[in-house]
């Protein structure tokens, strides 16, 4: 995503010469007996767009604010280009933040609300003035500078506040649910203008969100977190294709899984669910040792469906519970076994009408040995 | 608009007449041609004028001015100070016990809260004049101006705080240039309670006022005590006046910044 040359794959994370420019070590927050960030450490490279990714109450908010220095941990150190931040005053650190209700301040327009962080820098005087032009020009807002922040529509409030916390160059942004607040089209909109932002300026983003989809769209690198702890760290789609736990193959998109044990074959794994069907195959380097108990997990769109059976490595045969129709594509939902349902996401290519295979029909799922992973954890 | 039913005109009626019918004899009176208060005699505005040439009033007036200005400052400061504390500190030892005492004074019989502050004063020797009324009228103007703060600071969004501190603010200065000018209006709406509250004490000014400190209401309470004049009558009506006037304020500035608020929303809504 946040390529500064396209040619050069953006990748800090897997080169042992790059610093991060934030570290968390070892970091534990505990509110009371709640103990909401546990014993993390987490790396963030300069310019990465890195998002923070988990259903409420796991943490990321919490751990957003250390960084905004809103909140101390109650052990552990945050570094943030090699120093300590913990005891820095959020006003003495290098850090902006986009906060979830953009607490733009009423009482200011909208290029004194911009103005209102430099004018507590060290710029000159004279320099401040272009630098706000700078930011309504990059957010598009230059007819609306003498308006107050209540009259003026969400969508433009949201850049405010972006302007606002970019005005000062900070060596990081954190944005606190950007895009919570406005519609869905607006909120796809707004993705890629901040994905562009991002780019165009080279600043760090981290950013909390509990929507998976704007997450996957705008991040360099995904953190999934759960209970205080990261469940898996890693680009959009290595959390995707290659889940480390069922928890976040969960979280992310839609998945089959299916609980089994494992027997090692030649170039890879069969996975044993049920003494009446045939087992998974399932190719890989790394094969789990004999009578190991793992889920086989594989995405709906990765399962074909047909009338006919298919020639295939995995060819399960089932019966059309139940069809989600979404015009583009249609997803069926399968009994394979006595109360297991697997669900195969299919394009419509052909018009309903055309379809050869519905309700109560009995049809053949099939995939590749490659389509699936094995998940132990 | 619903009906308005009989019964609900009459309850109207009572409760106004209740409330504000002995005022508005007062009023009437204050323009009686006859020095006798209660034959009406004609339509004269003379004893407003007899009113300004008495030098004892005026000073008393001027006495009372003085104190309710500075005690319905001082109040305000500590009031939002206070308020702000038990807003944003959030729970630190004794905040049960900080909370119960700020407010006391809003059911401590005035007679008490008098008494006390007389021997108080007596204890460290200070001299009652215009700055021991000053004091007194502070301690109990306080704790309404610190209800008011209160329940606008309540609503306050803290993330305009933080966000303020997140670009570069000092916490004082987050206080200074952010919170202090979005709950302006109920801080100035404190201050006339507090102001209003001051001018019209007659207890408490009478047990912390010494001889060269007489206030008005001291001033007319011992007037009447040697029979009313239409004088008097005169000097309340223009307190009356200044009480109004003072309260309407404080209710339109902190209804009118609303209404205000609604109509730009409205605006931008319609782009």
């Amino acid at each position: 995503m946040a390529q500064p040359n396209p040619n050069v794959i953006f990748a800090p994370w897997d080169d042992p010469a790059q610093k991060p420019l934030i570290q968390f070590k070892n970091v534990t927050k505990r509110f009371g007996d709640f103990t909401a960030i546990d014993n993390l450490t987490l790396d963030i490279y300069a310019q990465e767009f890195f998002a923070l990714l988990g259903p409420s109450g796991c943490g990321k908010t919490t751990l957003m604010r250390m960084l905004g220095g809103f909140e101390t941990p109650t052990e552990g150190q945050i570094f943030l280009d090699g120093v300590d931040i913990v005891p820095v005053p959020p006003n003495e650190r290098p850090v902006n933040m986009m906060f979830q209700s953009y607490a733009l301040f009423p009482h200011l327009t909208v290029w004194e609300n911009i103005a209102f962080g430099l004018k507590r820098s060290d710029m000159p005087k004279d320099q401040i003035g272009d630098r706000v032009e700078k930011m309504l020009k990059l957010t598009q807002l230059g007819k609306f500078a003498k308006r107050k922040p209540h009259q003026i529509s969400g969508g433009q409030r949201q850049r405010v506040a972006l302007a606002r916390s970019l005005a000062k160059a900070p060596k990081l942004l954190l944005l606190d649910e950007p895009l919570g607040a406005l519609d869905k089209k607006l909120r796809n909109e707004t993705q890629f203008e901040l994905m562009d932002i991002q780019e165009s300026t080279g600043t760090t983003f981290v950013i909390v969100t509990h929507d998976q989809e704007e997450a996957m769209t705008v991040a360099s690198r995904v953190a999934v977190m759960v209970d205080g702890q990261l469940a898996q760290v890693a680009t959009p789609d290595q959390i995707y294709e290659a889940p480390r736990t069922t928890y976040v193959a969960d979280f992310i998109g839609d998945v089959n899984l299916i609980a089994g044990k494992s027997s090692p074959v030649d170039g890879g794994m069969d996975v044993h669910w049920d003494d009446n069907q045939p087992a998974i195959h399932v190719t890989t380097d790394s094969p789990l040792s004999a009578r190991t108990a793992c889920h086989f997990a594989i995405r709906p769109e990765k399962v074909s469906i047909s009338a006919e059976k298919p020639d295939a490595v995995n060819v399960m045969k089932g019966k059309i519970i139940d069809i989600a129709y979404l015009g583009n594509i249609s997803t069926y939902h399968v009994e394979i076994a006595a109360g297991v349902i697997f669900k195969a996401q299919a394009t419509n290519n052909r018009r309903l009408s055309r379809r050869t295979y519905t309700w109560e029909d009995e049809v053949y799922l099939s995939w590749t040995d490659t389509a699936g992973v094995v998940l132990t954890e | 608009m619903r009906r308005f039913s009989w019964f609900n005109a009459t309850s109207l009626t009572f409760g106004f007449a209740f409330l504000y019918l002995p005022m508005l004899i007062l009023i009437i009176y204050s323009f009686n041609e006859s020095r006798l208060v209660t034959v009406w005699a004609g339509f004269s505005t003379q004893w407003y004028g007899e009113l300004f040439q008495n030098e004892a009033f005026l000073d008393a007036a001027w006495v009372t001015i003085k104190v309710a200005f500075w005690s319905s400052t001082l109040a305000t400061i500590l009031g939002t100070m206070a308020a702000y504390i038990m807003v944003r500190a959030g729970r630190f030892r004794g905040r049960g016990l900080f909370s119960g005492m700020i407010y006391a004074p809003l059911v401590m019989p005035e007679v008490i809260t008098g008494l006390s502050l007389l021997l108080f004063f007596i204890a460290i020797d200070v001299n009652r004049g215009i700055l021991t009324i000053v004091l007194a009228h502070t301690t109990f103007a306080m704790c309404y101006v610190s209800v008011v703060v209160t329940s606008r600071l309540v609503t306050f969004d803290k993330s305009l705080e933080e966000a303020a501190l997140d670009l570069g603010c000092t916490p004082f200065d987050a206080f200074r240039s952010v919170t202090l000018p979005i709950i302006m209006p109920a801080v100035v709406s404190g201050w006339l309670l507090a102001f209003t509250l001051s001018l019209d004490d007659l207890v408490i000014a009478t047990f912390t006022s010494g001889p060269s400190s007489t206030t008005l209401p001291i001033k007319i309470f011992s007037a009447v005590r040697l029979g009313v004049t239409p004088e008097i009558n005169a000097l309340s009506t223009i307190m009356i006046l200044i009480v109004t006037v003072g309260v309407i304020t404080a209710s339109l500035i902190s209804r009118g910044a609303t209404i205000k608020a609604k109509a730009d929303e409205r605006k931008a809504e319609q782009g």
